[in-house]
Parts: structure tokens; C-alpha cells; sequence
């Protein structure tokens, strides 16, 4: 039994509704389509792609592109190194990371004021992108890995949340590990990291998000191609168009179309382990937006 | 062992306990034996902090110091000590070089918009989605909405530049089958403000929505109980309890964004921009690493870094101070 009145309400609602899922569909949409699309030309024939008949779905399927794209032992050496980089690069990143956060986060340790302030003044204030660059020349870290994996080591961002978190971690736990003879090093690595590892999988996750992206430190510190990560030789690839060797532009050739479909399969080739780890590590991202909201 | 776990135990006890009494032994205590109890008590809480110290001294204060080379004329064969002092010389070439208003307008205009269009857009997003009541349905576009985000610079730019092609591009096909002419997007200089503002929207909007998510939760549901009693409706409701509700959080967030106005990332404008649209794209950023790591003028390419960085650090340092003023979040 509904009243006039409640019935008219839920229609307003409905309709309402209705409007508000389809711009929530097309936000979905836009955010989608463009991986659809490139998807879907990588994997068609040429002349449907010649003739733009492919939107949505391939057509004339092959993985002809793909063969290229996997065949080419450029991108193969481009992945090993990002792969290094990022698991190195977050290996260093969580030990120097948490360890100094954990010290941070202790208002008794003597300093705590000093350094707190020290670190914090580097989020307003930096030496800039050419002097950092010649401190890292001069130790020696251009054309290394190391220059890949330490000018970065630290996010104060990262540092801050990892305070946050371990501040409120109840003082209780840190006295009972006193208690049993533990020193301060002890109470973290015993008591402290394995009560942290959701935190730990979030920075993790974020510094390796952030290393694998990275485009600039290479840029700045790299001219040995050999060493060159993902994400510069997709540059090169795609954008600069400036490829001078490999198979892939050899096959590319004159034809624009063709050689479009070509990057599309390369972007997807370096896009998809994105793609297909998202879904599942998505929720630490959320979570880790969220400690930086409640800091103190 | 016993032994040594029984001393541990009391020396545990005797330094984490009695604050009072150590406040009035404190007095009375000489530099070193101060020092040597801020050892005694922070020397493991110092080496776990050694290595991040190192970082933070290495990688972020070294440089600063290394901005001397902003008055001097750095020569690499002499290093940075040996290089001759000119005093304000890249500073001067800075000001009186033309480039320098094109510079700083393109900066100041990419930052301005991207506030004014990309602040607005995750709020109203999450305004949105406040309003799904199928959960599953809610997850599910907020899931895709964030993962623009984590895909790299590279990538979009790419994407971008490819899709606005006038060779085959999908808008300009799209342009062309609605009867128009295409554009060549990429290479006219009115086109990249807009287009790099969008491209930001659409690779951040998402998981910009998680902060203002997260303050509608905090709305009490009874002051929807109570408009609703009062014959409020949705519009009513979203202006007199929803807005206001998370009022104070995009207060905090657009102080925050106007103080990081500057800040525009490097990666993206360097990948999206060529030569043919420098009067609009070239940015301090970009300029910096032309003159610098291109032609090898450290010295000045450092000065004017030097310059932005020190009016960016007025910019974020008024818009912490006003946050926090205000009671809210800040960055320290």
C-alpha cells in the first residue's frame, strides 16, 4: 500500500537515478574506451584499420603486431630493467623508508624536533633539477642502476605516512617489547613491522607504481641504452618516433596507419601487467589515501 | 642469559619510567652528561634513522648547497668551488631575456586552469557517486575512475598525442564523419592548454574523489533524516547539509591546490609539447632543462630554477599557513 504522494517521489528518484548512472557510465566509459580502442586496433587487420572501420571490437583478428612488438629485443631488455629498478628500487626505498619513519615517529627520540623539521622543509623547498642532477653525476651514479634506484629512495609523502601510521601503533606494544629486552631496533623489526604489513604492501605498492612510471630520472640520468627502462624506450618509440633500429619500425615502414597500430600494441604490451594487477592491489592504494587523511 | 635479560629488564624500566624525577635530575645536568644520556637513550632510534638522514642530506640538502653555482660561472673542468663568482649576471639574463614574461605566463596560465577546472571536477564526481545507492555499482566506477592515475606519464602523453593525430586519430576521424575539418591539435599553440588540462582530469579526477568520499561519509545521516522531515528535496538537501558538510574539506584542499599552483609536473608538459607550440607549452620546467642538461648552461638554468622555486615556496608556504590557521590539515 503507497500513497500518491510516495509514488511520485520514487519516480522522481528513479529518474534522478537513471540520469546520474548514465554520466556515472559515461565517466566509466571515457575512462575505458581509450584502452578498448587501442586494444582492439592493435589486434586487427590492417585494412579494416586503414579504413577506421575498427571502435570497438577487432576485426580481421591477428597477432601480427604483437609478434613484432614481442619480437623486438629492445622492449625485452627495456622490461628486465624496469623490473630491476622497481623491485630493487622498493626493496631500498621500504628498508630506508620505514626505518626512518619509525624513528620519526618516536617524539622521545633526542632530535625528533630537528629532523622532523629537516625533512619537512624539503617539501617546500628543493636544490632544483640541475643541481640535484650534478650531485648525482658526481658521485658516480649516472649510467648505473644505482642512479636509478637512490636519487629517488626516499618520499617525504611516503615518509610522512608511514610516521602517521606507526604513531599510532598503542605505546603498550612498544613497552612489552622493553619489557622482554628488547632494544629500540628489536621493537621495530620485531613487534612494529609485523603488526605494519598492510601498511607496508600500501608504501610498497606506491613506490613501485611510482618507480615503474618514472620517466624523468631516467631522462635526467641515463644515456646508455642498454639501460634504458620502459617507459623511455616507449618514448622513443612511440612519441619521438626517432627509431633507428629494430624490426619494429623496419616493418612499420611508410604506412601511418599500420605503424599507429604498432604503438598501440607496444603501449598495450607495457600497459597490460598495469591492467591486469589493478583490480587486486587497488584497495591498498584506497587505503593508503586514506592514513594521509587522518595525519596529524 | 638470565642474567642479562634481569639487567635489561630494569635498565628498560628505569629509562622508560619516572618522568618526573628525570625532569628535576635535568637541571642540574652538565652538556656532556646530557649528551651522553640522549645517547645512551636515542642511539638505536638514530641509526634506524641514519640511512633516510643520509638521503635527506645527500639527495636534497647537497643540492641546495650546489645552488652557489647559480652566481657563479660553473665550469665542469674547474667544479663548483673553482668556478669564478659573477655575482647576479644569470639572474639579470633572466629578467631582461625576452622569454622570461612567455615563460612565466605559460606557467602561471597552465597552473591557474588546471586549478579552475580540474578542482572542481573530482568534487562534483563524488557528489555523484554520493548519490548511487547500488553499492556494487558505486565500487565498480570508482574502481575504473582511479586507474588512470597509475598508469605513467609516458603513456598518456602518448595516448594523447595519437588520438588527436590528424593522420588517423580518432577525434579528428570522429571531426570528419561529424562533417568537420580536422584539427592538428599538437601543433596549434591555442589548443595545448586545454588539451593538457583535460588530459589531467582525466587521468587524476578519480582518485582525486576519494578525500571528498570520505568527508561525505562523515556527514551525519540525521540532518538527512531532519531535511527530509522538513519536506526538503535532493537539490535542498545537497546545498543545505551535504555542501556544508564537506565544506571545511574542500577548503583545506583548495588552499592546498592554490599553494601547489606552480608545481607543474615536468614529465607531461615535456612529453606532450614540441617546438611548433613553445609560445604556449614552454614552461619554467621545461625551459630548465633545455638551457641545462640540452646546452649545458648549468649556471643558469639552476638560477632560474632557483628563481621559480623560491616564489613556488612563498605560494606553498601562505597556503600551509593559512590551512592550518584555518585548523586543518598542512603539510608539517
Amino acid at each position: 500500500m503507497v500513497s500518491a504522494g510516495e509514488v511520485r517521489g520514487r519516480r522522481r528518484i528513479s529518474l534522478f537515478t537513471i540520469v546520474n548512472t548514465l554520466i556515472l557510465l559515461g565517466v566509466a566509459a571515457v575512462t575505458l574506451y581509450p584502452f578498448v580502442y587501442m586494444l582492439a586496433v592493435s589486434l586487427s587487420g590492417d585494412v579494416y584499420v586503414m579504413k577506421g572501420e575498427v571502435t570497438l571490437w577487432p576485426k580481421g583478428f591477428n597477432l601480427r603486431m604483437y609478434d613484432l612488438v614481442l619480437g623486438d629485443p629492445k622492449i625485452w631488455s627495456a622490461y628486465r630493467n624496469t623490473i630491476i629498478y622497481t623491485v630493487l628500487g622498493t626493496a631500498i626505498a621500504m628498508i630506508i623508508t620505514s626505518m626512518g619513519a619509525y624513528a620519526l615517529s618516536r617524539s622521545d627520540m633526542t632530535f625528533h624536533k630537528g629532523f622532523t623539521l629537516l625533512i619537512v622543509f624539503t617539501m617546500f623547498f628543493s636544490g632544483g633539477m640541475i643541481p640535484t642532477f650534478l650531485v648525482v653525476r658526481s658521485l658516480g651514479l649516472v649510467d648505473t642502476i644505482w642512479g636509478m634506484v637512490l636519487p629517488g629512495a626516499v618520499s617525504t609523502w611516503n615518509l610522512i605516512l608511514m610516521r602517521t601510521f606507526f604513531s599510532g601503533i598503542p605505546k603498550e606494544l612498544e613497552e612489552s617489547g622493553r619489557m622482554d629486552g628488547l632494544n629500540d631496533i628489536g621493537i621495530f623489526f620485531r613487534i612494529i613491522v609485523p603488526l605494519s604489513k598492510p601498511v607496508f604492501a600500501t608504501i610498497s605498492l606506491f613506490y613501485a607504481v611510482g618507480i615503474w612510471n618514472n620517466f624523468m630520472n631516467p631522462l635526467l640520468y641515463l644515456r646508455n641504452p642498454d639501460l634504458f627502462p620502459l617507459q623511455v624506450i616507449l618514448r622513443n618509440l612511440v612519441l619521438a618516433g626517432s627509431v633507428s633500429s629494430g624490426q619494429v619500425t623496419q616493418i612499420g615502414g611508410d604506412n601511418m596507419v599500420v605503424e599507429d597500430s604498432l604503438k598501440f600494441a607496444t603501449i598495450m604490451v607495457s600497459t597490460i601487467p598495469i591492467l591486469i594487477i589493478y583490480p587486486f592491489v587497488q584497495k591498498y592504494f584506497v587505503k593508503g589515501s586514506m592514513i594521509g587523511a587522518v595525519k596529524g | 642469559m638470565w642474567v642479562k635479560q634481569a639487567q635489561s629488564e630494569v635498565s628498560g624500566i628505569v629509562e622508560a619510567g619516572l618522568p618526573g624525577l628525570n625532569v628535576k635530575r635535568r637541571s642540574g645536568m652538565t652538556m656532556q652528561s646530557r649528551l651522553k644520556r640522549a645517547w645512551r637513550r636515542s642511539k638505536y632510534l638514530w641509526l634506524l634513522f641514519l640511512p633516510c638522514l643520509l638521503y635527506y642530506a645527500i639527495f636534497k640538502y647537497a643540492p641546495m648547497f650546489g645552488l652557489v653555482i647559480t652566481f657563479k660561472n660553473y665550469n665542469v673542468f674547474k667544479g663548483i668551488w673553482a668556478s669564478e663568482w659573477v655575482g647576479f649576471k644569470y639572474y639579470r639574463m633572466f629578467f631582461e631575456n625576452p622569454d622570461f614574461w612567455v615563460l612565466m605566463k605559460n606557467t602561471v596560465l597552465l597552473g591557474v586552469y588546471k586549478l579552475v577546472f580540474g578542482f572542481p571536477a573530482p568534487i562534483i564526481l563524488a557528489l555523484l557517486l554520493n548519490e548511487v545507492r547500488n553499492a556494487v555499482f558505486k565500487k565498480w566506477v570508482q574502481t575504473v575512475s582511479y586507474l588512470p592515475h597509475f598508469i605513467s606519464n609516458v603513456i598518456v602523453a602518448s595516448m594523447v598525442i595519437m588520438f588527436l593525430s590528424p593522420n588517423g586519430g580518432i577525434i579528428n576521424e570522429l571531426i570528419t564523419a561529424l562533417g568537420g575539418k580536422p584539427v592538428n591539435f599538437m601543433m596549434e599553440p591555442g589548443w595545448f592548454r586545454p588539451v593538457y588540462v583535460l588530459s589531467e582530469i582525466w587521468q587524476h579526477i578519480g582518485w582525486e574523489t576519494i578525500i571528498f568520499l570520505a568527508a561525505l561519509t562523515a556527514v551525519d545521516p540525521q540532518l538527512y533524516e531532519a531535511a527530509s522531515i522538513d519536506g526538503a528535496n535532493r537539490w535542498r538537501k545537497l546545498w543545505h547539509v551535504t555542501l556544508p558538510g564537506i565544506a571545511p574539506t574542500i577548503m583545506i584542499i583548495l588552499i592546498l591546490d592554490i599553494g601547489k599552483v606552480l608545481e607543474i609536473g615536468f614529465e607531461k608538459v615535456f612529453l606532450m609539447y614540441n617546438p611548433a607550440i613553445y609560445d604556449t607549452a614552454d614552461i619554467i620546467s621545461t625551459y630548465v632543462y633545455r638551457v641545462g642538461m640540452e646546452q649545458g648552461n648549468f649556471s643558469y638554468a639552476s638560477s632560474i630554477d632557483l628563481f621559480m622555486g623560491v616564489i613556488s615556496f612563498i605560494f606553498i608556504f601562505s597556503a600551509n599557513f593559512i590551512s592550518r590557521r584555518l585548523g586543518g590539515t598542512s603539510l608539517w
